[in-house]
């Protein structure tokens, strides 16, 4: 008896098959991702608006504003994740591909990131001036949130994949994800009020790193679980 | 290629639905499965359970009498399923959804411009498919057939929104592959006239 034994495609080229298939869409539909970036941006100017300019208020407020502001825009733009992979059967191909469906899982992860994380991460200083943030902790605001959307955007994927065979499934996916989502809001926002304050800060974002280490090395296994449970 | 697929006793609920029980089929190299049955009667599930993407309240798959569960990459990568959707972004061209498909299975040799134009898509390479006919949309999910060598074809339904033509286009690449030794399963609701072994299965 022979058996067929095929040579794979290797498991970084589907990752990054799948990556570049993801930003290749959002570069054709660039609403998809400037929708939730508008959204951060819109919050984050109409706050100062409405609470008062007054400089004590906006220096205490800024890092936890800018924050939830984050964490709101990143929760906007998780349910697209699988939906239209789902809606027009690709998932189901993904589902029955040669290539180990936690490195898929992976590779939407990144073109997610790298579509909602990033650019939010990019203006992030813009928006920060706005709360007479000093131009010192910008850095640190940068990278909290660099690490915090990383995280949001892996934790977001186990959430997406459950999500995905219920229709207006965002509320659920909301309550699914935030109180996982809740220490990187903790950590991100005290750990930008800390350094702003100019006390010891580095704690915070070891955590972080932490934090998104561990979500990197579980969370492609269990959203690739959550996809084969959710598309049965 | 020599290849074998053996369904043990499948039992298949659909919540608390029994869509069929104890059905048990062998199919050797160069033969087809035609499944058939009303609308609803579970062939489009049944193809669904043979993947592995539905679960099985009882019985099993073997493929070259390993159970399926054990080796399921090995078998992903032996097989290619055209299913209901076609699975193509309609964003993106032809050329782009296939170019992504080949880091999903083994590629086969064949040529990407010379399968289009067998397929007669080779003018809408650079259009998205959103753009396409249905029909049109349908040949281009068959390109996946002839550009993965693959030992096992699942075909739902493979006429649906094909013109005379198309037909007889489904027809011949059947025929090809399993005078290579391919098994094909498929769902369809008309006989289809093919020089190969058929084997019936009612639902």
């Amino acid at each position: 008896m022979i058996v067929y034994s095929p040579e794979r495609p290797g498991i970084i080229i589907g990752l990054v098959a799948i990556a570049r298939r993801d930003l290749l869409l959002a570069w054709k539909r660039p609403g998809d991702i400037l929708n939730p970036l508008f959204f951060f941006a819109m919050v984050c100017t109409l706050f100062p608006l409405a609470a008062g300019p007054s400089s004590e208020q906006l220096v205490a407020s800024g890092p936890g504003v800018l924050w939830v502001a984050a964490l709101l825009s990143t929760l906007l733009s998780l349910n697209s994740m699988f939906m239209s992979d789902y809606e027009d059967g690709s998932l189901d191909q993904l589902l029955v591909s040669l290539q180990p469906l936690p490195a898929l899982v992976l590779g939407k992860t990144v073109a997610h990131w790298l579509t909602s994380g990033l650019p939010l991460v990019l203006i992030s200083p813009l928006l920060a001036m706005t709360y007479k943030m000093s131009t010192d902790i910008f850095g640190i605001l940068m990278l909290t949130l660099l690490l915090g959307s990383i995280c949001l955007s892996l934790l977001g994927s186990i959430g997406a994949a459950l999500t995905v065979g219920l229709h207006r499934g965002t509320a659920l996916l909301s309550l699914l994800i935030l109180p996982l989502a809740m220490p990187v809001l903790l950590l991100g926002a005290n750990t930008v009020s800390l350094a702003a304050g100019g006390e010891p800060y580095v704690t915070g974002i070891w955590a972080l790193a932490g934090y998104a280490v561990a979500a990197l090395s579980l969370a492609p296994y269990a959203a690739a679980a959550a996809l084969r449970i959710s598309n049965e | 290629m020599t290849a074998k697929l053996l369904a043990n006793d499948l039992t298949l609920m659909r919540g608390e639905n029994c869509l069929f029980q104890e059905l048990s089929f062998t199919i050797n190299s160069g033969e087809l499965l035609l499944l058939e049955g009303q609308n609803g009667s579970g062939k489009t599930s049944l193809m669904r359970a043979i993947v592995g993407i539905l679960s099985l309240e009882s019985g099993e798959v073997l493929w070259n009498n390993i159970p399926v569960y054990q080796q399921r990459q090995e078998f992903h990568g032996s097989l290619v399923w055209l299913a209901h959707r076609t699975g193509l972004k309609g964003d993106l061209t032809l050329t782009e959804n296939l170019y992504f498909e080949g880091a999903l299975r083994q590629r086969s040799d064949a040529d990407l411009a010379e399968v289009f134009k067998r397929l007669g898509i080779l003018k809408l390479r650079n259009l998205p498919l959103r753009l396409m006919s249905a029909g049109q949309q349908r040949r281009a999910a068959l390109a996946r057939m002839l550009l993965f060598e693959t030992p096992l074809w699942l075909m739902d339904e493979p006429f649906t929104n094909l013109d005379h033509e198309g037909r007889e286009l489904v027809k011949s690449l059947i025929d090809e592959h399993l005078a290579t030794g391919g098994i094909c399963i498929m769902a369809a609701h008309q006989s289809i006239d093919i020089n190969s072994t058929i084997i019936r299965v009612n639902l």
